[in-house]
């Protein structure tokens, strides 16, 4: 069974990998009708990937090692992040060694790693990016935490598959705490996503951008790598949301059915989602860097009231 | 008759003790390159032996010396030992990494050489004797010592004022706490009758009012020591000030001493707890951990940053031992050992990570003699071993997982959040806030450490010349790949660890989360059930390594390898300089705008025509205006009033003894039938 479950878990990851530029074209698509611009192929991510990796890698000559790890090091943690998420099935043999918390660290860790790498060429658009990376990321990052609290306090557990599984065993019902934290989880997932109203993925505004600022000195296989971890980002906020929020469907049983049941229902609800997600940020304005804080600080605010209400009303 | 634990302690005690006199005799080389490898091999033996002692019972001694009727009390229990254990470990990496370091010194400057080793000797010997100290009046003796040994060392470099300005902030407040510990301690003997040795004090029960007025001269004496808000101010002026290896004895090692005082006091001679001491411990903590990260933030010097850190870490500690406080007042003693878990695991952890650190600071300073981090930058291509050590460090200090910073921060949060059932309702829905600020904390606390690593190591120079950069030698090396280790293994291996720790929460608060904590094998942590929440450290780090292993392999499979170098995209902009890059004011820029109304801050900047511009920015912590100034004002005012009646003549002062004969006189004869 284990040994079923290690496949599967392996399984989900190449699954979470493969789509995760797909999703990224589904967003692109959306925006760009919405926008009555002509849209991209579907699988036009694909082809840009495959073009990086196909080129030369040309390194500043200030870089050091560190550059030239963490592309890898960035696309090793969210491959791993996505295989530890119940995107299909909840029963994961690795999902014990990593909580909700730990999740949250390793995304941090990759986090940190593409911000030191950005300030170590030593230009000025380099640590301009770490430093709003960063200024993003130390509101974003407790609000993220929040969000999992108040999910965790509600089911009596920080592990994913309890807290996922801890919702199906009690049925269907409508939390208060839960519509706090959901909201605060959606601001939180378009502000580390890098999407319109903190950065807009698009531009090369030196005034505003952020993501694009830190990855500059990236180019070739490295840069392929970086593009294709953002995308995997995005997916695994995705599929953190829809067993936070949205978990009907997922599995633990590994009966056929239940199986392909789950993945369709996830295409789904990615589908549904991605689309929304463009709608959003077509109908949302980017914000001035210093707005930031407070758009931030909002969402911690709204996580905090989500547990403290929780604590409030008993569960 | 056999050797026991107790006895292997005392020698190494007086070992060091010796060590430093005979410091003094002997040439500097000499003491430089041998008395300071022994000073470590002490270290390293006092590490076994505290392992050792953690294993068995408590035992006492009662030395022949003292006061006369008030003999010397010793006694060693796994609370001592935990303590000496982490003294040791910590003590045994920076005394090898001092060995390297004080080459220059020995070599210049051997008169002050030589006093420092009795100093450096003196003050580990005087921290192991806190520890096994058994009555008040010997605890005071090796706490001032403690302080004093520490002082001086603190002002080895006596000649700038603004470090005999920090190291007499620091005098101050070392005995304003000292003598709140001894108004302490003098309420806890108080009515026992008997001597001041701990064993009189502990079958003495205090209740009520006088209970809780020894837990808040407690809170003072030892929270000085600690640097909880607002007793802080010293800490970020002393810490940096000392010599690099003896900030990191400082932060690692003697913080710890203070939550040892604490622990010792609170659970061990003290009775029962009061609900509210915990929810202030938890309430002060907090602030004192948002205080010291926001202010690390903000920091350009590079030792001051970890100084702040430190008081952040510490406030993480006594938010924690709050906690354990409060579950432990309401006998829920599951959550009480978790969180006692959590605050001890975190005080190794940070002797660990911070002392590395504070080394790593004293590396760059001894090869580039600058501690502004605005003129630093790229050391990473020159010091390629204190870069990759000090990594280790931060991600520590950030809290990332698989490091050693991430495992006691996640026990606390689990403290946090395991359903609380206190019988304070309110006290339910505000300890979540905990979490939160717990939360916040480590955040930005990663983004201190990016801007820490990122402005010293990385990038290109600012204004130095990375030629005369030179690496650490041997012994440094050793020193801080020692400290990494410790970083890394403490990170890997948690269930042993708290394996060791459940005889410690054991005897403090009857429970022990051996049992839950490792049911599922060494692999993994378990804090309360496998359902609750668990975590396996050594599993994450093996997929890491695995999952980026994979993608290279992949990457190279697939696809070529070739790469080349070319200058730095200048994005059409020809004349980039090192300058254009993020100072370190420049990063920390984001916090202090965010937080401007919470900083006491002050900033010049020039405008666009002056032709000779300087900008200037300074930081300053509200609490001085808010705390000290106004005390440090009353106090003049009282001596200008006590000045009214020294007017400097002889008849008046015969005037006031005869006043006051004629008024005791009366007296007597008033009560006096």
């Amino acid at each position: 069974m284990t040994l079923i479950n290690g496949l599967l878990q392996g399984g989900q990851e190449i699954l979470g990998i493969l789509l995760a530029p797909l999703l990224m074209g589904w967003v692109g698509i959306w925006r760009a009708w919405l926008q009555n611009r002509q849209a991209p192929p579907l699988i036009q991510p694909y082809r840009q990937l495959f073009k990086l990796f196909h080129k030369e890698v040309v390194l500043a000559e200030t870089a050091s090692p560190l550059l030239r790890v963490t592309p890898y090091l960035l696309f090793g943690c969210m491959g791993l992040t996505a295989s530890l998420i119940p995107m299909v099935i909840t029963d994961l043999p690795l999902a014990g060694a990593v909580d909700v918390i730990a999740l949250v660290g390793l995304l941090s860790l990759a986090r940190v790693f593409l911000a030191l790498a950005a300030m170590d060429v030593g230009t000025a658009f380099g640590s301009l990016g770490a430093r709003r990376e960063m200024l993003v990321s130390f509101l974003a990052e407790p609000a993220l935490l929040m969000v999992f609290f108040t999910v965790a306090s509600l089911n009596a557990s920080t592990s994913l598959r309890f807290m996922v599984t801890g919702f199906a065993a009690r049925g269907f019902y409508l939390y208060p705490s839960l519509a706090f934290a959901g909201v605060a989880f959606l601001m939180v997932l378009l502000a580390e996503n890098g999407r319109i109203p903190v950065d807009n993925p698009e531009t090369h505004l030196e005034l505003t951008m952020i993501h694009e600022a830190m990855i500059l000195e990236y180019s070739g296989r490295h840069l392929a790598l970086i593009e294709w971890a953002n995308a995997l980002k995005l997916l695994i906020y995705f599929s953190l949301g829809f067993a936070l929020f949205l978990p009907f469907g997922l599995t633990d049983s590994l009966q056929g059915w239940g199986i392909l049941r789950a993945l369709i229902l996830f295409l789904l609800k990615l589908t549904v989602m991605g689309a929304g997600l463009a709608v959003l940020e077509t109908v949302s304005a980017k914000q001035r860097l210093f707005r930031v804080p407070e758009y931030l600080g909002t969402a911690f605010l709204l996580a905090v009231l989500a547990i403290l209400l929780h604590y409030l009303l008993g569960s | 008759m056999s050797l026991l634990p107790l006895d292997l302690i005392g020698s190494i005690l007086i070992g060091w003790g010796g060590l430093g006199l005979l410091g003094l005799v002997v040439p500097a080389r000499w003491g430089r390159c041998l008395l300071f490898p022994l000073i470590t091999g002490l270290s390293a033996l006092m590490a076994g032996a505290g392992l050792w002692a953690l294993q068995g019972g408590a035992q006492t001694l009662v030395l022949p010396m003292g006061l006369p009727g008030m003999p010397f009390h010793l006694r060693l229990d796994v609370l001592s030992a935990f303590f000496l254990t982490l003294l040791g470990l910590a003590g045994s990496g920076i005394s090898a990494y001092a060995t390297g370091y004080f080459r220059h010194m020995a070599e210049t400057r051997a008169g002050d050489f030589q006093r420092l080793i009795l100093l450096y000797a003196l003050f580990l010997a005087s921290m192991g004797t806190v520890l096994v100290a058994d009555d008040a009046y010997f605890f005071m003796v090796a706490w001032e010592g403690m302080a004093l040994s520490s002082y001086f060392l603190v002002t080895t470099d006596h000649e700038i004022p603004a470090i005999r300005d920090a190291g007499f902030l620091y005098l101050l407040m070392a005995h304003l706490g000292a003598i709140a510990l001894l108004l302490c301690f003098g309420l806890l003997q108080s009515g026992a009758g008997g001597d001041y040795a701990f064993a009189t004090l502990r079958h003495h029960s205090l209740t009520g009012f006088w209970s809780s007025m020894t837990f808040l001269l407690a809170l003072i004496g030892f929270g000085a020591k600690a640097g909880l808000l607002p007793l802080h101010s010293w800490l970020p002026e002393a810490h940096p000030a000392a010599p690099s290896p003896v900030s990191a004895l400082m932060s690692g090692i003697m913080l710890k001493m203070a939550l040892y005082g604490l622990l010792r006091v609170l659970f061990d001679l003290l009775g029962q707890p009061l609900w509210w001491w915990g929810a202030l411990l938890v309430g002060l903590g907090s602030l004192t951990a948002l205080f010291g990260v926001l202010f690390a933030a903000v920091q350009s010097d590079i030792k001051r940053l970890l100084a702040w850190s430190s008081v952040e870490n510490m406030g993480l500690i006594l938010s924690g031992l709050g906690l354990t406080l409060l579950f432990h007042g309401a006998g829920q003693e599951t959550v009480a050992a978790l969180a006692l878990a959590a605050v001890l695991y975190h005080a190794l952890n940070h002797a660990f990570f911070k002392g590395l650190l504070f080394l790593g600071a004293g590396s760059v300073l001894h090869a580039t003699a600058e501690r502004n981090m605005a003129k630093l930058g790229g050391l990473i291509r020159v010091m390629p071993w204190v870069a990759g050590l000090s990594l280790i460090g931060i991600l520590s200090l950030a809290g990332l997982p698989p490091f050693n910073g991430f495992i006691s921060e996640w026990l606390l949060l689990q403290a946090y959040l395991l359903r609380p059932d206190l019988p304070q309702p309110w006290l339910n829905m505000v300890l979540p806030l905990g979490a939160a600020v717990l939360a916040l904390v480590g955040a930005l606390a990663g983004f201190a450490m990016v801007k820490f690593y990122g402005i010293i190591f990385l990038g290109q120079t600012r204004g130095l010349v990375l030629g005369e950069v030179h690496d650490i030698g041997l012994w440094e090396r050793f020193g801080m790949g020692w400290m990494a280790l410790g970083c890394v293994l403490l990170g890997l291996f948690p269930s042993s660890v708290i394996l060791q720790l459940d005889t410690v929460t054991h005897v403090l608060v009857g429970q022990g989360l051996g049992a839950s904590a490792a049911r599922h094998g060494w692999l993994w942590v378990t804090p309360v059930a496998a359902s609750r929440a668990s975590y396996s450290p050594l599993i994450l780090f093996a997929v890491i390594v695995v999952s980026v292993g994979l993608t290279f392999l992949g990457v190279r499979r697939f696809f070529h390898g070739r790469w080349r170098r070319a200058p730095a995209w200048d994005c059409g902009y020809p004349f980039q300089t090192a300058r254009m890059q993020d100072s370190a004011d420049g990063f920390g820029q984001p916090i202090k705008q965010i937080f401007e109304s919470f900083f006491g801050l002050s900033r010049e900047i020039p405008s666009p025509f002056d032709p000779h511009p300087h900008y200037h920015s300074e930081v300053r912590d509200p609490l001085w205006g808010l705390c000290y100034l106004p005390l440090v004002r009353g106090v003049d005012r009282l001596v200008k009033m006590v000045g009214v009646l020294q007017q400097g003549r002889i008849s008046i002062y015969l005037l006031f003894s005869f006043t006051t004969l004629l008024a005791l006189l009366a007296l007597v004869t008033g009560t006096l039938p």
